[in-house]
């Protein structure tokens, strides 16, 4: 097994639950040269806005911030396509020592000219502040002689952690609600936050609320659109998903518009289905409770003996689950259970204090919690704890891969979708198809080979043989 | 020259770049020497979305340090950041080299990383430390290609030691190529009795096996004791006209130890493979071994058998600015009719490597650098191509104008395979022929009423 000791600064950071009182710590800045899996206060504010399809996302900066977001989201949607587009200021050296104001006006200018958006979003990248560009004075004028709104997005890289990208993306939509016509709205109506539309997962979560008679006003910002988003103050209830991300911007219409707000997760059967009757019983209309007990009886009824076979095969598996927000990792966790499967490893890049609490509540003794984590922990206690499914992202996966274990992309590149009563069943078949695949049976094979060549060569197989890896033998 | 196309309207802003930032390519450098793990001196955000990028194109482990940039570190300097990071990474990692490339951020706050590091081994003095790489990567000045080019000469310079000359001994500076390439190219040195050194290599570490446990760092890459013996070599074969070349790292090994650099294009189609099977011939004093003559026969044999396939059909190719211009020579040689070279590069090179390269399809060629892909789709909807040939980030346009895209290059991120796409020498050549002619057959197959089953 790979040794590996886990830095000073970090220590506090991990929690194995039974082992001593609960007391982990988390939001803090990552430590320098620990290869965390975070990214900054952009990517933050860029996974938020970026699915508002009808809007023009601008990023001011030199080019790679853009490259790298580049329709990198699984994020859907019914129409516009205009947030897959990259649009770059791409400072030079000059622009760095003179400033890219002109540059961003100009390039403002001519793009909202030509894509005729609904609103524009530009989101400054580190250099920004730095090299003294009033981004806040060219949005102004922008939207004075265009008509179109522009709104600039505080989002410097090195300005705090992803969260504070998340601020920014909320303040940066603060802008735009309340400056819509709210006739006509339904006292059954509700706002979907924090829900992305991840390979169509805003549509089926839309589908159900449409089933049990409730309108949905906006979905911020899965499928957003500019105009729903201006107007979404006139909806009764603001249902809250991924709350890391918008729990600002329910409170904030909380403070300003009374909309009382419910936390929910759309993962797993237990909490998809609370998820429904807690807005029916918010609302407290008969015809929509009876709509939701119907809905959910169906679902469930349908889903439950598609889910027995896959359980069957998973029974008594190990998973460990790496997510952004640690309020995921809970649904991750009952999902599993769902299948038979124990969660050995859960943590997150963001989660808080209480999340955290949670968590360690609902886990078994043993489990070992992670906040901002890295490779190197990682894999160590993937290793400790005998995984044998990893949960994660792009980023999570070769570690997963290489220790011969299955891995299920939660991640927003992912396409397909996992939320929602079939988003169940889909996650089913990813974690079934992924640890009872054949291939780890050869990966395990080589294994043998390499016993083989030991006991054949002794000593000389350690230099150079091929079968023989190097170092960190146990 | 061909009249010029209409001109599409200016935008100021990028529009989907056809290019990545400096330090990516710097971070993919560093990753081809042994035991080395790079470093940014920046926000958290740049190591990760690189590693994000690279993952899903190399689908294999790619750790990336940062110095992990907060608002006091913005003001008041990075040193006590790449302090930090250095020492836990030394501790997590124990890497042979760590290759610390800078970022916008640390640039523009004028953070003297020298005087850093110069810093760091006073403070660490008797300690074994690894091999520390500095380059100046800030993202507002070239590519990817730039920054990866930069990267390599830097280590180049640190590793690299005098020593009496090594007979047979030859680096080779192979560019930004695939994994295949790498090893393609360390084989065919190796054929001729030479004994080759890469760098960077990366091609055991970025297209690896499966591990019996885990890795801290992926096994393979070049040591550091080759790296040292460079500067004993016989003689450097460093590939690609488009870059600088008074800063290539070559060009640095002829400076500082008189290593004869011999300078070929990027050895893509048989005219440029042919180049430097003579130079080899050449440096080793040895026949071309026949396994090679006979690939080239058969080579050639393939293009003549699909040439009428082939034959004028309309290509636009994108990517960086060296891979564009092999890849637009092998073409040339079929038949093909590139009608647009583009590149988000701007070596002001391009043109002339092409025209050199492939003279007989350049006057019929737009040759386009420092384009988005945009500004490429604008043109392509006038010169209707019936092939596109570059990176993943060509499929919307392809997807738009219904045509095949041939996948060469980085990044692939919507096939698998990306590191095992060999575009050099014979066998790189016949595999992107063998699919480009494939892809012209099957879309007459497709078009066809009759759906006709041979051709």
């Amino acid at each position: 097994m790979t040794t590996t000791q886990i830095l000073a600064d970090r220590r506090a950071h991990i929690h194995e639950k039974g082992t001593a009182p609960f007391n982990i710590a988390c939001e803090k800045q990552s430590v320098a040269g620990s290869v965390s899996q975070r990214a900054c206060v952009f990517c933050g504010s860029r996974v938020v806005l970026y699915p508002i399809a009808d809007a023009l996302h601008v990023i001011h900066g030199p080019i790679g911030c853009a490259a790298y977001t580049w329709d990198i989201r699984g994020a859907w949607s019914s129409g516009p396509q205009l947030h897959r587009m990259s649009f770059s200021t791409d400072l030079q050296e000059k622009d760095v020592v003179f400033g890219g104001e002109k540059k961003l006006y100009q390039a403002l200018v001519e793009l909202i000219e030509h894509y005729r958006p609904k609103a524009a979003f530009i989101y400054s990248t580190c250099i920004v502040g730095l090299i003294g560009d009033d981004v806040e004075a060219i949005c102004r004028r922008v939207s004075a002689e265009t008509g179109v709104e522009t709104i600039p997005v505080h989002s410097e890289g090195f300005k705090g952690s992803k969260k504070d990208g998340y601020t920014a993306a909320c303040n940066a939509l603060d802008q735009l609600v309340g400056t819509g016509d709210t006739t006509g709205i339904s006292p059954l109506s509700i706002n979907i936050l924090g829900d992305f539309n991840i390979a169509g997962e805003t549509w089926v979560i839309k589908d159900y609320y449409k089933k049990m008679g409730v309108d949905v006003v906006a979905t911020i910002t899965g499928d957003g659109r500019v105009d729903d988003i201006r107007r979404c103050h006139g909806a009764a209830l603001n249902v809250v998903q991924c709350s890391g991300s918008m729990t600002q911007l329910a409170m904030k219409m909380k403070q300003e518009y009374g909309i009382p707000i419910i936390r929910v997760s759309y993962f797993g059967i237990e909490d998809m289905s609370k998820a429904l009757y807690d807005v029916a019983e918010y609302l407290n209309d008969k015809t929509v409770m009876k709509n939701t007990q119907n809905l959910v009886r169906d679902e469930v009824s349908n889903l439950v003996p598609q889910l027995r076979k896959y359980k069957h095969d998973l029974q008594g598996k190990r998973a460990a689950v790496y997510t952004g927000g640690a309020f995921k990792a809970l649904s991750m966790i009952r999902s599993l259970r769902t299948l038979g499967m124990k969660t050995v490893i859960a943590g997150s890049q963001t989660g808080n204090k209480q999340d955290y609490k949670r968590l360690q509540e609902l886990s078994d003794e043993g489990t070992v919690i992670l906040d901002d984590t890295n490779p190197l922990e990682l894999a160590k206690f993937l290793e400790e704890k005998k995984a044998d499914l990893l949960i994660g992202g792009v980023k999570e996966r070769p570690i997963a891969y290489k220790l011969g274990l299955g891995f299920c992309d939660h991640n927003h590149e992912r396409k397909i979708g996992l939320a929602g009563f079939e988003g169940m069943l889909n996650f089913a078949k990813e974690v079934h198809g992924t640890v009872t695949s054949p291939v780890w049976k050869l990966a395990s094979l080589r294994d043998r080979l390499v016993d083989r060549h030991r006991l054949l060569d002794g000593d000389r197989s350690r230099n150079g043989n091929r079968f023989v890896e190097g170092g960190n033998a146990s | 020259m061909i009249a010029s196309l209409p001109v599409s309207q200016h935008f100021t802003a990028t529009r989907n770049a056809c290019k990545l930032c400096t330090p990516l390519g710097a971070c993919l450098a560093f990753s081809g020497i042994e035991g080395a793990l790079p470093f940014l001196h920046g926000s958290q955000g740049c190591s990760t979305y690189i590693r994000r990028y690279m993952i899903s194109h190399f689908r294999e482990p790619m750790d990336i340090a940062s110095s992990n940039f907060g608002e006091h570190t913005a003001i008041f300097g990075g040193g006590k950041n790449i302090r930090i990071g250095l020492a836990n990474v030394i501790e997590g990692y124990n890497p042979t080299m760590i290759g610390i490339a800078t970022t916008c951020l640390s640039e523009t706050i004028g953070d003297d990383v020298k005087m850093f590091l110069h810093e760091f081994r006073k403070d660490h003095e008797g300690e074994a430390l690894p091999h520390l790489v500095h380059v100046a990567t800030p993202s507002y000045t070239g590519t990817h290609a730039t920054g990866y080019h930069d990267a390599v000469r830097a280590i180049v310079d640190v590793l690299a030691k005098p020593g009496p000359t090594i007979k047979g001994l030859v680096n080779v500076i192979p560019g930004m190529l695939s994994p295949a390439d790498l090893r393609w190219l360390k084989q065919v040195v190796a054929d001729f009795g030479l004994d080759p050194i890469l760098l960077p290599d990366y091609s055991d570490r970025l297209d690896g096996g499966t591990w019996s446990e885990y890795k801290k760092l992926p096994p393979g890459g070049t040591t550091i004791d080759q790296a040292a013996r460079m500067g004993q070599a016989q003689a450097t074969l460093e590939f690609g006209f488009t870059t600088k070349q008074s800063t290539s790292a070559g060009t640095l090994l002829e400076k500082k130890f008189g290593i004869p650099c011999h300078r070929l294009g990027v050895p893509i189609g048989v005219g440029d493979t042919d180049a430097l099977f003579d130079k080899l011939q050449q440096i080793s004093g040895r026949p071309i071994p026949e396994s090679y003559t006979a690939k080239r026969e058969r080579l050639v044999d393939s293009y003549i058998d699909a040439h009428k396939y082939v034959i004028g059909k309309r290509v636009v190719v994108f990517g960086e600015e060296d891979l564009v211009v092999g890849m637009t020579a092998m073409m040339g040689e079929v038949g093909l009719k590139p009608v647009l070279c583009s590149s988000g590069g701007k070596s002001g090179k391009m043109a002339d490597c092409i025209h050199a390269a492939a003279p007989e399809i350049a006057e019929h060629c737009e040759i386009r650098e420092g384009v988005d892909f945009e500004e490429i789709a604008d043109h392509a909807r006038e010169l209707k191509p019936d092939l596109l040939v570059g990176n993943s980030k060509g499929y919307k346009l392809a997807r738009e104008l219904n045509v095949p895209l041939i996948r060469v290059g980085f990044p692939i991120h919507d096939r698998i395979g990306g590191a095992r796409i060999l575009h050099v020498g014979y066998d790189g050549a016949q595999a992107r022929f063998d699919s480009i002619a494939n892809s012209l057959l099957e879309i007459r197959q497709q078009d066809s009423d009759v759906g006709f089953t041979y051709f």
